[in-house]
């Protein structure tokens, strides 16, 4: 500011090479601008008019319950266990997740998959998959351990309870919902698809003969459950 | 009087001039009414405080860049509803080693006797009520404004009582504090007081607010604020003081003193210390308002708006609400803007600066009025020679002060500079040392971390006492 008060105006040349010293890093002179005389005048009440002015500045809380802003796109929220496109699991029960995982949050016990009940292409699946949400740190290293992607993380970020056993996640919990073209395992894999075609992408969604073993399945449990109730 | 009738020609040489301003004609007011108003009184009262805590913390909130309370009704307006229901179902404590009587009544006092100072602040002109003209203002006395100083004053009673009652450290500190500033800043603020007194001629409330009315410059009232701004000044830092307030909450900081004088208390009697906290607030802003800012007067352009019509009767309620308002407002400023000072500090700047000075400025305040009033004789020259009098008594102070500023900035520089060399253990325990400086090494601790270089056949030199030996001898040979 060129405050004609300014006590170094008569020398201007000294203005002049004060002014690229200070963008290029230290004053040689070690300071600040000398303020104009109203500057200093005004220099012990200065405070008021800080906070003053900061009465008309946007306030930047959140109003977090009633307003939700979104997180970042790669924020590490809640886990979540992925699918193939046909609605088999993508976990294969390896527990790399687990062991990669630092704060010991991650547990599971992997188990064979068989003719009558298969939950993933290939020999395994994860029968028991929990994770400890009162323990898990989310650093991501289970995610980065995951050999077949099965295991990512939402952006899901509320997760409070009151009590410890609901924050241990359960396998029904971090499944990852069922899309339209999907089925509820277990059925079998795509016909004359193997393993290794899953992994391919050559699976794009749920076969015919899929969709009717699942159907002939659900019927029988209807018709099981039907008869349990009339013995009843 | 003994004065008076020894020189009595000094009385009848002098014209008294001093007029009588109206006061408040309170003939047409029965006692029921009077009971009304203290009832409608105690509204106003708490309902500014209940409306006070909620616009103190938002607009504490706001210099803070957030929000403050919002959750309980629109803009968080009921917070302070729910606070006070909180506080009444709150357990209710009573220290062990507490002495109950005074433990119960020292809240009562500082609650119950906030609520008296406000009967004399005029709150507005005549009005009609129930077919009766009557002020709004409770009574008034010829000494008005010393009941406001004297219930004050009582009030300290309940802080020291508290404190002391509790039978605690940090509360005692504190009632002692709040003591020592509530007897210092009230000779600062009767000082500043005195100016008004002398210039309004009355010490009844009202009187002084028709008194600021009758001077006028172009129409514009001449309020107190402008002749006696020094008072003002005054008046402002030590109505902080007297409302334990920050800056100048050093009775109950936090930080020092865990809560100071209520730091045993809880509950509803919490809740009354909280509560005259407040409503003195509020008496001393009535109060700055009445004696500085002309009272329930409009200011200028809307008091000769309409024939005066907005300076009359109710109307005169609202312009003391909103004066009364500025100062509630300048009070959350300073508390937004100051941090707590030190308690030493407090007290210089009640002693040695503010009563000083006020002494100096009411003796000049009467000099002035004098020369006004004709008592050093007539001429229109006495005012303006008065006048140059103080200008000069006053430049040679501040020439006078300036050569002993000057003399102690040189001496502080003297006793601050330091020598080049110190010896860190010349006083018995190690001082680091100032920037700048360099130490000497004590020489015992310098001989004995030498490395001690023994030479093949010659006796050990690591005995202490032959330190300055193997030295030596290290010279003499290399």
């Amino acid at each position: 500011m060129a405050d004609p008060t300014e006590p170094h105006t008569n020398e201007p040349a000294r203005t002049a090479d004060t002014t690229p010293a200070r963008t290029g890093g230290a004053a040689p002179d070690g300071g600040k601008k000398e303020p104009g005389l109203l500057g200093q005048l005004f220099a012990p009440v200065a405070g008021f008019g800080v906070t003053f002015g900061t009465m008309f500045r946007k306030v930047p809380t959140q109003e977090y319950p009633e307003v939700k802003r979104p997180t970042a796109t790669r924020y590490h929220g809640r886990h979540q266990l992925n699918r193939h496109p046909d609605g088999l699991e993508k976990c294969v029960g390896c527990e790399l997740c687990a062991w990669a995982c630092p704060a010991d949050a991650i547990y599971v016990e992997g188990a064979d998959n068989t003719d009558e009940a298969r939950f993933s292409p290939g020999e395994r699946y994860g029968r028991v998959y929990q994770i400890n949400y009162l323990r898990c740190i989310f650093c991501g290293l289970c995610i980065e351990a995951c050999p077949t992607r099965a295991l990512t993380m939402t952006n899901e970020y509320e997760m409070a309870d009151s009590e410890r056993a609901p924050l241990i996640y359960e396998k029904h919990q971090l499944l990852a919902p069922l899309r339209p073209d999907m089925l509820t395992p277990p059925f079998p894999m795509a016909e004359g698809m193997e393993e290794r075609d899953y992994y391919q992408g050559k699976v794009t969604g749920s076969t015919s003969g899929q969709r009717d073993y699942v159907e002939q399945r659900e019927a029988r449990r209807s018709e099981a459950e039907a008869d349990a109730e009339a013995r009843s | 009087m003994s004065l008076l009738t020894a020189y009595p020609e000094v009385m009848t040489s002098v014209p008294l001039v001093m007029e009588d301003f109206p006061a408040a004609d309170f003939s047409d007011t029965p006692w029921w009414l009077s009971l009304f108003k203290a009832f409608l009184l105690f509204v106003y009262v708490m309902l500014s405080v209940v409306v006070v805590i909620w616009f103190e913390r938002r607009v504490i909130g706001r210099m803070q860049q957030r929000p403050g309370p919002n959750r309980l009704g629109p803009l968080g307006i009921l917070q302070t509803t729910a606070d006070g229901i909180k506080l009444f179902l709150k357990e209710d404590v009573t220290p062990k080693g507490a002495d109950r009587l005074m433990f119960y009544a020292a809240p009562l006092i500082v609650a119950s006797l906030a609520f008296v100072s406000f009967a004399i602040i005029p709150m507005g002109g005549d009005v009609q009520m129930f077919g009766h003209t009557t002020p709004l203002q409770l009574t008034d006395t010829p000494v008005a404004v010393l009941l406001v100083l004297a219930v004050a004053g009582v009030s300290a009673y309940g802080f020291v009582l508290a404190g002391w009652s509790s039978g605690s450290t940090y509360p005692l500190l504190g009632g002692l504090r709040s003591t020592a500033m509530v007897i210092s800043y009230e000779i600062a603020m009767g000082l500043s007081l005195v100016a008004v007194f002398l210039y309004a001629g009355s010490m009844s409330t009202s009187q002084i607010v028709e008194a600021q009315q009758q001077s006028t410059v172009l129409g514009i009232p001449l309020w107190y604020i402008v002749p006696l701004f020094f008072s003002f000044v005054v008046y402002v830092i030590t109505m902080i003081g007297e409302t334990n307030r920050l800056p100048f909450d050093l009775a109950e900081g936090e930080g020092e003193l865990g809560g100071g004088f209520h730091t045993e208390y809880s509950s509803m009697k919490f809740g009354m210390f909280f509560l005259g906290e407040y409503i003195n607030m509020f008496t001393v802003s009535a109060l700055a308002t009445t004696l500085f800012l002309g009272g329930w007067h409009a200011p200028w352009p809307l008091n000769v708006l309409f024939d005066g019509a907005l300076d009359s009767g109710w109307w005169g309620l609202l312009w003391f609400t909103a004066k009364m308002w500025g100062f509630i407002f300048f009070y959350v400023w300073v508390r937004g803007s100051l941090p707590r000072v030190r308690y030493d500090q407090f007290m210089a700047l009640g002693w040695k600066i503010l009563i000083p000075l006020s002494l100096v400025w009411v003796v000049a305040v009467m000099l002035i009025r004098s020369a006004q009033e004709g008592y050093f004789g007539e001429g229109r020259w006495v005012t303006v020679l008065t006048l140059g009098g103080i200008g000069v008594f006053v430049l040679i102070g501040i020439l006078l002060w300036d050569r002993y500023a000057q003399r102690r900035a040189a001496a502080r520089e003297e006793a601050q500079e330091v020598p080049e060399e110190i010896d860190p253990f010349a006083d018995g325990y190690p001082v680091p040392p100032m920037p700048g400086q360099r130490l000497v090494e004590p020489r015992p601790a310098v001989e004995q971390a030498r490395p001690v270089t023994v030479a093949a056949g010659q006796r050990g030199g690591d005995d202490p006492g032959t330190a300055r030996s193997t030295e030596e001898e290290k010279e003499r040979r290399g």
